[in-house]
């Protein structure tokens, strides 16, 4: 008698706690960006700061040419934010153009190719380098990657764009990889075997009809491979030598938002112009991610979804 | 708030110092041999840099502040506001900042003048000063090391570090890339080269090196004091480890830790 009336309040219960579980992570994503941006705020009321000085060339020392500085701690700070923006760029650059072919041909082969037990051995394995605590990817970019690539190519720095963007790839090979498998093999078998029985080889099916149809969700692990590499910090704080130089080179040391909000929190007085500087650097970061997800991902799901109504 | 409640003082018993990178390693070196004649009391050194520890006795998170730099009036204030009072300055040790080439490169001394070219970006190859047609590569450390400070305020006369100098952490990490890579410099405390030249710094026909004579007599010109700042009233063990290492059995351990003595 006991029985259906207990059952149906533990499901009250369970239904609740799922609900609150659900609705966490909205909420706790609305109040980083709220905290995040207040702490920034107080920069737009700082006569110290200007949309000239973040964003514009400054004069920096008499008789030289205006330039983009970032040294916040200084008789005169130099708050910048370009050169750091230019960093960013450049380590996420060169891990994208890495890890981009790598991550989307080696998922091309898992589901395409790859014989079922191979592939099972594949995926895991790709996936277990995801496991890899960033900390160990930088302190292996910082001691054998770097004097390796330096030995090679005799760059001035030791540690640059390149060695970090290098590392990088490695964090988010496994990402665009699995991301990328997931969606071409949630393309439906019937294309595959329309296109055979046209008389395609294996190879043009997977590359003129698999992959196109599997490009908005190729097109989301890339997303998602860049959002984990802006934000990526202590591989780029170890590996790219921090120091915030403006130049096309990759082959020079460079300081990122990330790694740069990493550095300095340590040394920020609570409430100064330098704090609501490094907030807003990660006011930043943040943006970055939710316009590019917002946009490019739902984008994504949208020619998903077109697809499958065809 | 929480952080604060988190990093309050430990109790009785232990002493927490927090602070300069430059003093940690010969601060272990005195808390092991304070430790054997006060069994009952533990020591805990934390680096982080000058202003990490300056901080945390603002905040009251570390009975002993370490700092490689004398208190700026602007700290003084801010501190006396925050404590009631400003905090016991106590000298513990002299040591020189060297700067460091690697053992291959056949630049032998500098004078304060090419330093800080090299320092502000003016010149950027070795070749300026005698070396191969190479980078100059500089390693620097981040803005609340002393060291960092200090170089800025005696050789760059307050002018701000080139944008192209990587910061490091720790002078260890500066010795220990320099060591590794033919034509980088570094800069740090003295008593921290290992497997790396130590360039003489040139006045007038002079090449002075970092030695204890020279650093003594005041013919070196980048030597300094290290400080240790505590509360006014600070605790009675506190006041034992101060007496320690200020003893000539402290001063002593400070001496084989490649750093100099007091006068």
């Amino acid at each position: 008698m006991a029985a259906p009336f207990r059952i149906s309040r533990t499901d009250r219960v369970v239904e609740w706690l799922v609900t609150v579980a659900g609705m966490s992570g909205l909420v706790v994503l609305l109040l980083m960006l709220v905290f995040i941006a207040r702490e920034a705020l107080p920069l737009l009321f700082d006569h110290d700061v200007s949309f000239a000085k973040l964003f514009l060339p400054q004069a920096v020392r008499e008789g030289r040419p205006p330039a983009w500085v970032w040294q916040p701690i200084s008789r005169v700070p130099k708050i910048s934010v370009v050169p750091l923006i230019i960093g960013s760029l450049k380590v996420t650059g060169v891990a994208m153009v890495l890890a981009a072919p790598v991550g989307i041909a080696a998922a091309v082969f898992s589901a395409e190719f790859a014989p079922p037990r191979l592939r099972e051995v594949i995926k895991p394995v790709v996936e277990l380098l995801a496991g890899i605590p960033s900390v160990v990817l930088g302190f292996f970019a910082l001691m054998v990657l770097a004097s390796a690539l330096q030995s090679l190519f005799d760059w001035p720095y030791r540690l640059n764009a390149i060695v970090a963007g290098v590392a990088m790839a490695l964090a988010i090979v496994p990402i665009v990889f699995t991301v990328t498998e997931d969606a071409l093999r949630a393309v439906p078998g019937s294309y595959r075997e329309a296109s055979f029985a046209l008389g395609a080889t294996r190879w043009d099916t997977a590359w003129r009809i698999v992959l196109p149809a599997a490009a908005p969700g190729v097109l989301g692990a890339l997303v998602l491979g860049f959002g984990r590499a802006v934000g990526e910090t202590m591989i780029v704080l170890m590996a790219s030598g921090n120091a915030a130089i403006v130049s096309a080179r990759l082959s020079d040391s460079t300081r990122t938002l990330s790694a740069t909000i990493a550095a300095e929190m340590g040394e920020v007085v609570p409430g100064s112009t330098h704090t609501s500087l490094l907030y807003f650097l990660g006011v930043m970061l943040f943006v970055v991610n939710l316009v590019l997800n917002g946009t490019v991902g739902a984008w994504a799901r949208n020619r998903v979804q077109r697809a499958r109504g065809r | 708030m929480l952080l604060a409640v988190l990093a309050a003082p430990a109790a009785a018993g232990t002493i927490t110092i927090k602070g300069s990178d430059t003093l940690v390693g010969l601060s272990q070196r005195w808390a092991r041999a304070f430790s054997r004649k006060h069994p009952d009391i533990t020591v805990q050194i934390t680096g982080g840099g000058s202003g990490t520890g300056l901080a945390a006795l603002e905040s009251g998170a570390t009975d002993i502040a370490t700092s490689s730099h004398p208190l700026g009036e602007e700290e003084q204030a801010r501190l006396a506001a925050k404590l009631g009072h400003a905090p016991i300055v106590v000298p513990v040790v002299r040591d020189s900042v060297a700067f460091f080439v690697n053992a291959k490169n056949p630049v032998r001394a500098l004078s304060l003048e090419q330093l800080r070219d090299v320092l502000l970006g003016d010149v950027a190859r070795w070749s300026a000063f005698g070396g191969p047609d190479r980078q100059i590569i500089t390693y620097t450390r981040e803005s609340t090391s002393g060291t960092y400070g200090f170089v800025k305020e005696r050789v760059l006369h307050d002018e701000d570090f080139a944008s192209t100098l990587q910061p490091l952490e720790g002078t260890g990490a500066v010795v220990n890339a320099v060591s590794h890579e033919p034509w980088a410099m570094g800069f740090g405390g003295t008593a921290f080269a290992r497997n790396v030249r130590v360039l003489a710094v040139r006045i007038g026909d002079e090449e002075v090196l970092p030695t204890s004579e020279n650093v003594m007599s005041g013919k070196y010109p980048l030597s300094r004091q290290l400080y240790f700042y505590v509360p006014v009233h600070p605790s009675a063990d506190t006041a034992a480890f101060l007496e320690f290492v200020r003893s000539p059995e402290g001063q002593a351990i400070a001496d084989r830790a490649g750093f100099l003595p007091l006068q």
